[in-house]
């Protein structure tokens, strides 16, 4: 098991490398690091005391051992834009990206689960097909064209829903949230539903596949031959034995709702980690860039190692055939 | 295509039961399948074809009239002629930006896909076929890169790259080329133990030409869905990529750059600037992925009836 764990943490750790390799020659090959990394406003005794501090006169792996070790402490260059420091820019967006995350991750699963349950139970029935039909669009429309045509229906044509921002936010141990207050959960709401649509038609269609093959075992007919109310059979027996391939797909996935959401971020306006690295992209404000990429990978490698670890605990298997391999 | 004949058919097979045929028959046995098909046509066509039929060209300066900008639906330009779809915020005739549009959107799209088709499925096939540490090593890469969703390995590209056709492309293609060479190195590990390959190599033929010649074209099958499915997808992430700003250049306007152009209208009552556009981009990937799903049923030899 250890040794697994320890395999697992040596590839992380070398992607990680790798990314960080890729970023920094991606940053010095590609352009010239001089104007990527100092304020082009800066003169000229400004820029060669710049280039000194950041020993860009040396040789180039002692260049990048500079990045490593100046990252490490956390020091990933000032934002041009901003003037503060990138690190210190991207965490105090997190907050907002994480909240929009997690609404869209209990969205998909409040959703998802039961439809997906009903579609399972009942297969052949009109509504069970409308609603896998349903997730064929949810998976194949681009999110971005689905948040616009949120935008037009509920905020310019009905004028329900605010279309862009944040709204009101309180603060919840020191960090700004929007779902306790009203004005802000009226903002989080569609974009919320925008970035679940995907992931509720991967839990739906998930949740049926599951039911269809439970229904089907002895355990169930045996709860059915007890008497027992069929409420009770699905909520209970079908539920449980449907959520170990849920809940580990959810867990995969939480990076891709992360990732995802730099574009609903833009459609609406939401002040997030993705909003600011379209922006910084644009700007080509790259302290900012390169800080956000090593931020996403790490945690990625980071989501990575986690679920491959619980997956072994989970399953054996995967640890057996990993150590042949 | 001997792969499409099933195996074990005994005797002559008449000419009405060539694979080619009776692949169409099945093809074309889903009405969906065939309705989706037809209109894929004519996209394609409009796409190959749409300096030639759009009724104007929107990015001639000189038949462009600014006075004409942010006309509805079906109104008369300043110069009696009729905008079908109505005109942008520059005065360009929405249909013709659309198509126009739907050519830089295929193009990438498809260009992408068969790239990272012949570079993923080379790779697969070379690891199936050599197996052991090459094989490890090629599949340990393609399983940390398909662990990353594809938005975000296209924005780390493009963050480093810069905007441009040819940038976008290479994104593409990086997050494409994975998928190419696990569908490949699947099959291509099932045909490598088959008597066929031993004979070629008891033949002395090189290691390109078995490769090439004798096991991917039995690999065909998967292949084929995997490609529409991956165009699909190239098209809709370019869509998001360039409405985003961070895709294609203004100079290349494809339909997710035309909707991002529309956007801005759109929050007062402008619809017709972006969604039309939309619905193009809709109407594209959906039909593809219909042709996908239906390519995926006859091809797949378990459903074979």
């Amino acid at each position: 098991m250890s040794a697994f764990v320890i395999r697992r943490l040596m590839q992380s750790i070398a992607v990680v490398m790798v990314m960080s390799l890729i970023v920094f020659f991606g940053v010095n090959i590609v352009g010239d690091p001089v104007d990527m990394l100092i304020n082009p406003e800066a003169d000229q005794a400004d820029i060669e005391a710049a280039i000194k501090a950041l020993g860009l006169d040396r040789p180039a792996h002692e260049q990048y051992w500079y990045f490593l070790v100046n990252a490490f402490k956390g020091d990933l260059g000032s934002s041009f834009i901003f003037g503060q420091p990138a690190l210190q820019l991207i965490v105090q967006r997190m907050p907002a990206t994480l909240e929009l995350a997690f609404s869209a991750l209990f969205l998909s699963v409040l959703f998802g689960i039961p439809l997906g349950v009903y579609a399972g139970l009942r297969p052949d029935t009109l509504t069970a097909k409308t609603i896998m039909s349903g997730s064929i669009l949810g998976f194949s429309l681009p999110t971005f064209w689905v948040g616009l045509m949120m935008i037009m229906v509920f905020a310019v044509m009905l004028g329900w829903l605010p279309s862009t921002g944040r709204g009101e936010t309180v603060l919840l141990f020191g960090v700004p949230v929007s779902f306790l207050t009203l004005d802000g959960l009226r903002h989080l709401l569609l974009p919320a539903v925008n970035l679940a649509l995907f992931k509720m038609s991967l839990v739906t269609r998930l949740a049926r596949a599951g039911t269809r093959e439970v229904v089907h075992q002895d355990y169930i007919k045996f709860a059915r031959a007890k008497g027992l109310s069929p409420r009770r059979v699905v909520l209970v027996h079908v539920l449980k034995n449907i959520m170990i391939p849920v809940v580990t797909v959810i867990g995969l996935e939480f990076g891709g709702l992360i990732a995802f959401s730099v574009v609903t971020e833009s459609v609406f306006a939401w002040p997030g980690m993705g909003k600011l690295i379209i922006e910084s992209i644009q700007n080509l404000d790259r302290p900012v860039i390169v800080a956000y990429l090593m931020i996403t990978v790490l945690m990625f490698v980071f989501i990575n190692l986690v679920v491959d670890v619980l997956y072994s605990v989970l399953d054996p298997r995967v640890r057996l055939r990993d150590m042949r391999a | 295509m001997s792969a499409l004949t099933e195996p074990g058919v005994p005797g002559r097979v008449g000419e009405s039961d060539s694979p080619l045929r009776r692949f169409l028959a099945d093809f074309f046995e889903s009405r969906v399948a065939t309705a989706a098909f037809a209109v894929l046509l004519g996209i394609v066509f409009i796409a190959l074809f749409a300096p030639w039929i759009s009724p104007t060209n929107p990015y001639d300066l000189a038949t462009v009239d600014i006075l004409d900008n942010r006309l509805p639906p079906g109104s008369e330009g300043f110069t009696g002629q009729i905008f079908w779809l109505g005109t942008d915020g520059a005065g360009r005739d929405v249909l013709s930006a659309i198509f126009y549009g739907l050519r830089t959107s295929l193009a990438v799209g498809v260009m992408s896909g068969v790239i990272a088709m012949f570079i993923g499925s080379s790779i697969g096939l070379v690891a199936a076929y050599f197996g052991g540490r090459t094989d490890t090593l090629i599949m340990r890469v393609v399983d940390v890169q398909l662990s990353f969703p594809a938005i975000l390995v296209a924005l780390v590209l493009l963050a480093l790259l810069g905007k441009g056709v040819d940038k976008i492309i290479i994104a593409l293609v990086a997050v494409q080329w994975a998928y190419y060479a696990r569908t490949v190195r699947a099959s291509a590990l099932v045909e490598r133990s088959k008597e066929y390959v031993e004979a070629a190599a008891c033949l002395a033929l090189g290691h390109r030409r078995i490769l090439f010649r004798h096991v991917l074209p039995n690999c065909l099958p998967p292949l084929i869905v995997v490609v529409t499915v991956q165009t699909a997808h190239a098209i809709s992430l370019e869509a998001t990529l360039s409405f985003l700003g961070i895709g294609l250049p203004i100079t290349e306007p494809s339909l997710g750059l035309l909707i991002a152009n529309g956007f801005e209208y759109m929050l007062s009552q402008k619809y017709w600037i972006s969604i039309y556009p939309g619905i193009a981009l809709l109407v594209t990937i959906v039909t593809i992925n219909l042709v996908g799903d239906q390519l995926r049923d006859v091809l797949n030899p378990r459903l074979q009836r």
